[in-house]
C-alpha cells in the first residue's frame, strides 16, 4: 500500500489532515529559525567583517605609532590611546585582582565555619553575596558618575589614570569575584581534607592546594575583565578625561581606544580614523575570546589529567 | 489462533557499530498483554522502543529488518502518525508541568480537537479508563506534578489513553511505584487487555506471571547483544519453558 | 598560638575585609550618587524634576521626563526587535541546529557580545543612519529612536539568547519524550511544552536585556540625536514615532557632565539615581523569577 493509505489506516481521516498541516506548519517555523541563525551570524559578519575592511585601510604603522593630533582635527594616530589602554587595563587589575580573588576566597572557603561570631559572618556572607550581585547589575555610567564624585572630586585625585583604575576596579570587581568563585568551587574537597589531613592549616591549603588548582579559572576571569576595560567607555568617559597624550604618572589623564574612537566620531567627524581605531579593537577583542576559549580548554584538560 | 498486531521479522538494531538487538522475529498477539523479560541489559527497553521509533531520537541508530504494524512497515510511514497509534508509558511518570486536565488533553489538542466539551469527555473517559477518575475529578486543575507517583503514572496511562491508540508499550511502568501503586497498575493492565495490545518490559517476574498472557524472554552474552530465546503463552515458559536459558533464568539462577 | 596559626587568623580577617569590600562599595555608590543630586531634589523639586519634560539648564528648567520617555522608548523598540531574534537564536541552537551548525552560531554570539559599543555606535553612525535618512519624511534626519533601537537590539541580543538557551537546554529531556510519545511534532514540543516550561528562565533572559538596555550609554549617545526632547511622530503616520531624535537618561548623564556645575551638576547625578531606581527594580524582578522558578523545579 502506498504512503498515504497507510497513514489512513492507522489514523483517522480528521488526524491525517490535521497531520500534514502541522508537518507543514513545522517545516515553516524551522526554515524561520534556521533563518534567524543565519540573520545573527550575518550581523557579525557585516559588523566585523565592516569594520575590519573599513578599518584596515587606515591602519599602517604610521597609524599605530604616532599619536593623535588633537583638537578637531582628527589627524594623526592612535599611539597613545593604546598606551593610555594598556596601563589602564594594568593599574585596574592591578587594584581588583587581588580584592576580588581575596573576596571570592572568603566567600566560598570559608562559608561554612564553626566559629565565634560565625551567624555574624554567615549574614555578612550572604550581604556580601547581595552586593556582588547588585554591583553586576549597574551600569557603567553609574559607576563613572561614582567614580567622579568620588575619586574625581571628594579625593581630588582629578581625571585621572588612577580615578578611572579605581573606578574600574569596582566595574570588574563582580566579574572577578564571580569567576574566581566558580574556580573555588570545582576544587575537589577532597584536596582541602587531605591538606589538612596533613597538618596544613587553612591558609595553607588554600594558598598551596586550593589556589594553584583554581588558577586558570581565575585567569579567565582577569581576561574577561580586561576585556571589559577595553570596550567600556562611559564609565571612562567621566572619569579618566580626554588627554591625547601619552600618561606619565597615575595623575595624568589620557585615552582609551574606545575613548578615542568616541572623541573621534563625535567631535571630529574623522570616521575614517575611527574606523581604524575600531578594527584594532575589534582584533583585540577577538585575540581575547580565543585566549579565554585556550584557557577554558587548559581548565578542563587540568581536570581530566587529574583524575 | 489470535491475529497478530505487532511483527518483527529479523529485526536487528545498532548503536554505532555496536548491535544491541540481533534478529529478532516475533509476533504479538492483538489485544493481549505480552510481557518481555530477561536480565537487564538485555535490550528489552530499546525493543520495546522500536515499536513507536522512539529509537530514531537517538543519533547514530541504525536498524536491519522489519518491524510491522497490522503488516504495515512502520518505517515507511509518518513516525509522528505511528506514534499516535502506538502509545508509551514510561519507567518513571513524566507529567507534563501542567494541570492534570491539561496534561490528558494535550494528546487530543495535539491532533487538532479544540471543541472543550469534546475535551472534556475525553479526558473523563481516559481518566475512568485509567482509574483515577474518582480520585481527581474535582480536582482538574491541579498540577499533574501534585500527585502522588502511582497516581502520576495512572496520569500517564490515561494520557496515552486519550490520544485512543491500538497498542500500548509500557517500559517497566511499576518500577518506581510502591507494592500497592503496583497492584492498582497491575489490575489496570489487566482491564484494558480487553480493548488494546498491550506490551509490557518488566524486571520482576511474578509480575510477568500475574499479569501477561504471553511472555517473550530476552537473553544477552558477554557480547552484550540481545536476542530472542523463547516466546510462547505465559503459562508454557513459566512451568515447562523449552530452552536451557529460559529455566535457569525462571528459577533464579542468575538475573 | 604558633606563628602558623596566627598568620591563619590575621589571612582570616584580611579575606573578611575584601569579602567586605563590595558591600562597601554598594554603599558608597548609593551615598554618593544621591549625596550630589540632593541638591536638585530639594531645590528643583521632585515633581518638578520627574514630570516637567523641558530640559534646558540655562533658563533654570531640569524637567527629565523626556528622558525617561527616550530611555523607555529605545528599550520598548530593543525588545521589539531583539527579542524574536534573540529567542529564535536560542531556540535554533538549542533544538534544531546540527552540532557543526551549532559550533558556528553560538561562538558568534558570543563574539557579538564582545564587540564594544562605541564600535557598535559608529557602525550606527555610518551605516544605519545615513540608510534610514532615505526615508521621506520631514524632520527625519536619520538619527533617533529607529537607529538606536536597532543598536540596541543588536547589542542586547547576546544577553538573551544565551540565557533563553541554557533555560531551553534546562527542560528535562523526559518532557520532551513524552510529548513526542504521544504524537506530537518537534515543534509542537517546542511550543506547547519545552517553551513553557522554561518560561520563566527566558523571561529572566529577557529582563536582563532589559537592564542592560537601559544602562547603555555612548553607543545611544551616537546614534538618537541627543534632542531633549519628547518624541513623538513626525507626521500623521504613528510609526515615524520612531524616527523622532531622542535623549537617553544615560545620555543626559554623560553629554552634559563634563562641563556642568551647581545644580546642573547635581540635577545629572538626579538622572543617575533615577536610572539606578529603575535598574535596582528590573534586577530584582529578575532574581525574584528565577527564584521562584527554582522553587517550583525543586517542588517536582
Amino acid at each position: 500500500m502506498d504512503e498515504r493509505s497507510s497513514e489512513i489506516a492507522l489514523i483517522h481521516k480528521a488526524q491525517a489532515l490535521n497531520l500534514k498541516k502541522e508537518h507543514r506548519r513545522q517545516s515553516f517555523w524551522v526554515a524561520l529559525m534556521w533563518l534567524f541563525g543565519l540573520i545573527t551570524v550575518s550581523i557579525l559578519i557585516l559588523v566585523v567583517g565592516y569594520v575590519l575592511l573599513k578599518g584596515g585601510t587606515a591602519i599602517n604603522w604610521e597609524f599605530l605609532t604616532t599619536p593623535p593630533k588633537g583638537g578637531l582635527s582628527g589627524e594623526g594616530g592612535i599611539s597613545t590611546t593604546i598606551g593610555t589602554t594598556f596601563y589602564l587595563v594594568g593599574l585596574t587589575l592591578l587594584i581588583a585582582t587581588p580584592l576580588g580573588v581575596g573576596a571570592a576566597m572568603f566567600l566560598i572557603e570559608y562559608a561554612g565555619e564553626q566559629s565565634l561570631g560565625s551567624k555574624f559572618l554567615r549574614s555578612m556572607i550572604s550581604i556580601a553575596n547581595f552586593a556582588v550581585e547588585t554591583l553586576a547589575g549597574i551600569p557603567s555610567i553609574i559607576y563613572g558618575l561614582f567614580g567622579y564624585a568620588l575619586f574625581v572630586s571628594t579625593l581630588k585625585f582629578g581625571f585621572s589614570l588612577l580615578s578611572a583604575a579605581l573606578a574600574g576596579a569596582c566595574l570588574v570587581l563582580p566579574t572577578i569575584i564571580r569567576t574566581t568563585e566558580e574556580a573555588l568551587l570545582a576544587v575537589p574537597d577532597d584536596y582541602r581534607r587531605g591538606s589538612l589531613a596533613l597538618g596544613a592549616t587553612k591558609w595553607q591549603t588554600l594558598y598551596r592546594v586550593v589556589l594553584p588548582a583554581s588558577t586558570p579559572g581565575i585567569i579567565t576571569g582577569i581576561i574577561l575583565s580586561v576585556g571589559r576595560v577595553i570596550s567600556e567607555t562611559a564609565i571612562f568617559y567621566v572619569t579618566l578625561g580626554g588627554s591625547y597624550r601619552m600618561p606619565t604618572s597615575v595623575m595624568d589623564s589620557g585615552r582609551t581606544l574606545a575613548l578615542h574612537l568616541y572623541y573621534l566620531a563625535m567631535d571630529t567627524r574623522a570616521f575614517d580614523k575611527a574606523m581604524g581605531t575600531g578594527a584594532v579593537l575589534v582584533v583585540m577583542i577577538i585575540l581575547i575570546n580565543l585566549l579565554i576559549d585556550f584557557v577554558s580548554r587548559k581548565l578542563t584538560a587540568g581536570v581530566r589529567r587529574v583524575r | 489462533m489470535n491475529d497478530t498486531k505487532l511483527e518483527t521479522i529479523n529485526y536487528s538494531l545498532y548503536y554505532g557499530k555496536f548491535r544491541a538487538l540481533k534478529d529478532i522475529s516475533i509476533k504479538i498477539p492483538k489485544n493481549k498483554v505480552t510481557a518481555l523479560i530477561g536480565p537487564s541489559g538485555c535490550g528489552k527497553s530499546t525493543f520495546l522502543r522500536s515499536f513507536n521509533r522512539m529509537n530514531d531520537l537517538i543519533p547514530g541508530v541504525h536498524t536491519e529488518g522489519s518491524v510491522l504494524i497490522d503488516g504495515e512497515d512502520i518505517f515507511k510511514v509518518d513516525p509522528v502518525a505511528l506514534r499516535q497509534n502506538v502509545g508509551m508509558v514510561f519507567q518513571k511518570p513524566n507529567p507534563f508541568p501542567k494541570s492534570i486536565f491539561e496534561n490528558i488533553a494535550y494528546g487530543p489538542r495535539v491532533t487538532g480537537l479544540k471543541d472543550h466539551h469534546k475535551l472534556e469527555e475525553i479526558v473523563e473517559r481516559s481518566l475512568r479508563s485509567a482509574a483515577l477518575w474518582d480520585e481527581v475529578k474535582d480536582n482538574l486543575g491541579k498540577s499533574g506534578l501534585d500527585l502522588s507517583g502511582g497516581q502520576q503514572q495512572r496520569m500517564c496511562i490515561a494520557r496515552a489513553l486519550a490520544v485512543e491508540p491500538t497498542v500500548i508499550l509500557m517500559d517497566e511502568p511499576a518500577a518506581s511505584l510502591d507494592p500497592i501503586a503496583t497492584l492498582k497498575i497491575e489490575d489496570l493492565i489487566h482491564e484494558l487487555s480487553a480493548n488494546y495490545t498491550i506490551v509490557i518490559v518488566t524486571h520482576n517476574m511474578q509480575q510477568a506471571g500475574r499479569v501477561a498472557d504471553f511472555t517473550a524472554f530476552f537473553y544477552t552474552d558477554e557480547s552484550r547483544t540481545g536476542q530472542l530465546v523463547e516466546f510462547d503463552e505465559t503459562k508454557k515458559i513459566f512451568t515447562s519453558p523449552r530452552d536451557r536459558r529460559t529455566e535457569d533464568y525462571i528459577t533464579g539462577r542468575f538475573g | 598560638m604558633s606563628g602558623r596559626m596566627i598568620a591563619d587568623k590575621v589571612v582570616k580577617y584580611i579575606l573578611f575585609a575584601s569579602a567586605i569590600i563590595s558591600i562597601i562599595i554598594v554603599l558608597a555608590i548609593g551615598f554618593f550618587i544621591f549625596r550630589e543630586s540632593i541638591d536638585a531634589w530639594t531645590e528643583i523639586g521632585v515633581s518638578e524634576m520627574l514630570f516637567k519634560t523641558v530640559w534646558r539648564p540655562g533658563i533654570d528648567q531640569y524637567g527629565i521626563l523626556a528622558m525617561i520617555a527616550g530611555s523607555l522608548s529605545v528599550t520598548f523598540g530593543a525588545i521589539l526587535l531583539g527579542v524574536p531574534l534573540a529567542l529564535g537564536c536560542a531556540i535554533f541552537l538549542a533544538e534544531i541546529a546540527p552540532e557543526g551548525v551549532q559550533a558556528v552560531v553560538r561562538p558568534a554570539v558570543q563574539l557579538l557580545a564582545g564587540i564594544p559599543s562605541v564600535v557598535y555606535g559608529l557602525f550606527g553612525m555610518v551605516i544605519l543612519v545615513p540608510l534610514i535618512r532615505n526615508i521621506d519624511v520631514p524632520g527625519n534626519s536619520g538619527y533617533g529612536l529607529l537607529a538606536a533601537s536597532i543598536v540596541l537590539a543588536v547589542m542586547i541580543l547576546p544577553t538573551i539568547a544565551s540565557i533563553a538557551e541554557d533555560a531551553i537546554r534546562a527542560v528535562p529531556e523526559n518532557y520532551r519524550h513524552g510529548s513526542l510519545a504521544l504524537g506530537a511534532t518537534k515543534w509542537q514540543t517546542i511550543t506547547r511544552v519545552i517553551l513553557p516550561a522554561g518560561k520563566s528562565g527566558i523571561i529572566a533572559g529577557v529582563i536582563l536585556g532589559v537592564g542592560r538596555a537601559l544602562g547603555e550609554t555612548m553607543a545611544m549617545i551616537m546614534v538618537i540625536g541627543n534632542s531633549a526632547i519628547m518624541p513623538r511622530p513626525l507626521s500623521s503616520n504613528p510609526l515615524t514615532f520612531f524616527l523622532s531624535q531622542a535623549r537617553t537618561l544615560t545620555g543626559n548623564i554623560a553629554v552634559e557632565i563634563n562641563y556642568a556645575t551647581g545644580i546642573h551638576e547635581s540635577a545629572l547625578f538626579a538622572t543617575g539615581v533615577v536610572l539606578f531606581g529603575l535598574i535596582i527594580v528590573v534586577n530584582a524582578s529578575a532574581r525574584w523569577i528565577i527564584r521562584s522558578q527554582k522553587y517550583v523545579e525543586k517542588a517536582n
